[in-house]
């Protein structure tokens, strides 16, 4: 970050006040109804699967591809992003918001070709949650794996 | 000399507005000034197979249709100044090749209509033309993808973010002798007051109008009052509150004459937050309701002052503060 000056700082300091400060109750609740409403729709899915005799293990996978589903056909029809407006983090932390990030990056680049568009822009929001997930995942492996060798 | 004080020109023979149109997406259609458009479109694609496409389309559209309400021949028109926000101002560009004019493609960010305006206004008073065309756009949905993020991405916009005004707004400047006329315009210096967040532009912008409002009125020996008006382009709620606050603190209370472009376009209620933004902002205000309402008589001396953030995504990214300009033009009734 550059260095501010002292009339950069006063500003600031000054500009701070000014500023609207977001909604964050209202942020926090809607986040946990949407965000709850989400998880309780892949609890039945979950539950169906275990029903028709998977075990909760197993059901698992097929739970996170409707989900997927799901989030992605939201995406193309145009309702997450309204949802995200109201739902916020709610939307965004579900495996369905996952989905949403990725998705809605491939419709955005489709006019610029599907090699340069659709397949590089895809993962410009989702890459970086992917590298560190994935990489933090696999460090904490490791450790755990180490830890009760 | 046509230069008083140290950024400020004073026209010999101040240029006149011969002729204005503005071209505005749906939502902007829906705001404040509908009746004052020349054309609101039904949906913001415009029958284009690209948003950029349909930015071209509205910008090329918006200068053929000023040049017609001039009544200038388009022969007759001898530059077009014109820019957008997107990368290599390819929008500009791109209407250009269509157009056939010549051409001079100019980047101030939200500020190129003042840009423009002032520009195009030295060459008529210095001689070198008689007619041209300064014109602006802006897409909410170009500029979106290329600042921000994907459309369908359901994410929250802050408070303090501020929406892309669909829409462009050409005007013809003109030697002929009619009104309104422009008459000073004052080129405003790079002002950094350290602020860096992308979604708060009125923060960052409102010390850039404030510097070229105090310059503009030492330059000039002019005071608040002798404009009915002073317009910023798109400070949008908070830079605007923020702008008064300063000038008040310089001695300027403007407050019973200020207003800005970003605040005006949509009602509070069309949910854009901290108000609008983009080219075209400052532009179909200017282009539309003050040049109508100047022709009417309502408003006589106009202080546009049009604001723009230098920054891109790679200076974002890379930690940079933000730059920011404003420019203004006089626009009178003489």
């Amino acid at each position: 970050m550059p260095v501010l000056t002292k009339e950069q700082q006063d500003y600031k300091r000054f500009a701070k006040n000014k500023k609207p400060k977001p909604p964050l109750l209202k942020n926090m609740i809607m986040a946990f109804i949407v965000g709850g409403i989400i998880c309780t729709i892949g609890q039945i899915i979950l539950n169906f699967f275990v029903s028709r005799g998977l075990t909760p293990g197993q059901a698992g996978g097929p739970t996170a591809i409707i989900m997927v589903f799901l989030g992605s056909f939201l995406t193309g029809i145009g309702v997450y992003d309204k949802i995200g407006k109201y739902a916020g983090a709610g939307s965004i932390v579900p495996i369905t918001g996952f989905a949403n990030s990725i998705v809605s990056p491939a419709m955005e680049f489709k006019r610029e070709g599907f090699v340069f568009g659709v397949a590089a822009k895809m993962f410009v929001v989702a890459g970086p949650v992917l590298v560190y997930g994935i990489s933090s995942a696999t460090l904490i492996g490791l450790i755990y794996y180490l830890l009760n060798m | 000399m046509k230069k008083l004080g140290s950024q400020t020109i004073k026209f010999e023979n101040p240029p006149s507005i011969i002729g204005t149109a503005t071209i505005v997406g749906p939502k902007e259609g829906q705001g404040r000034f509908k009746e004052y458009y020349d054309l609101i479109l039904k949906d913001s694609i415009y029958q284009e197979k690209s948003w950029e496409k349909a930015e071209t389309k509205i910008l090329k559209e918006a200068v053929e249709m000023a040049i017609k309400n001039s009544k200038v021949p388009t022969d007759k028109i001898e530059y077009l100044i014109a820019g957008d926000l997107l990368n290599q101002i390819i929008s500009a560009g791109f209407a250009a090749r269509e157009l056939g004019l010549p051409f001079l493609g100019i980047y101030g960010a939200c500020s190129t209509i003042a840009q423009g305006a002032l520009l195009g206004s030295m060459i008529v008073d210095g001689g070198f033309a008689e007619n041209l065309v300064a014109a602006v756009s802006s897409h909410f949905c170009t500029a979106e993808r290329q600042f921000r993020f994907p459309l369908e991405l359901g994410n929250q916009r802050k408070p303090t973010s501020q929406w892309t005004v669909t829409g462009a707004g050409a005007m013809v400047i003109s030697s002929q002798i009619q009104n309104p006329r422009i008459t000073f315009a004052t080129v405003g210096k790079v002002i950094d007051m350290g602020e860096a967040d992308p979604n708060d532009m009125g923060t960052a912008m409102a010390p850039a109008a404030v510097d070229t409002i105090l310059r503009h009125f030492q330059d000039t020996g002019k005071t608040p009052d002798d404009y009915d008006l002073i317009l910023t382009g798109d400070l949008g709620s908070i830079g605007k509150h923020i702008a008064e606050e300063l000038l008040k603190q310089k001695g300027y209370d403007i407050s019973n004459k200020y207003s800005d472009c970003g605040v005006l376009i949509f009602y509070p209620e069309q949910d854009v937050h901290a108000g609008a933004s983009g080219c075209a902002c400052a532009a179909v205000v200017t282009c539309g309701y003050i040049y109508k309402e100047m022709l009417n008589g309502k408003y006589n001396r106009v202080l546009l002052v049009a604001t723009g953030a230098l920054m891109s995504t790679t200076s974002t990214q890379q930690g940079e503060t933000i730059p920011c300009i404003a420019h203004a033009i006089s626009i009178e009734n003489l």
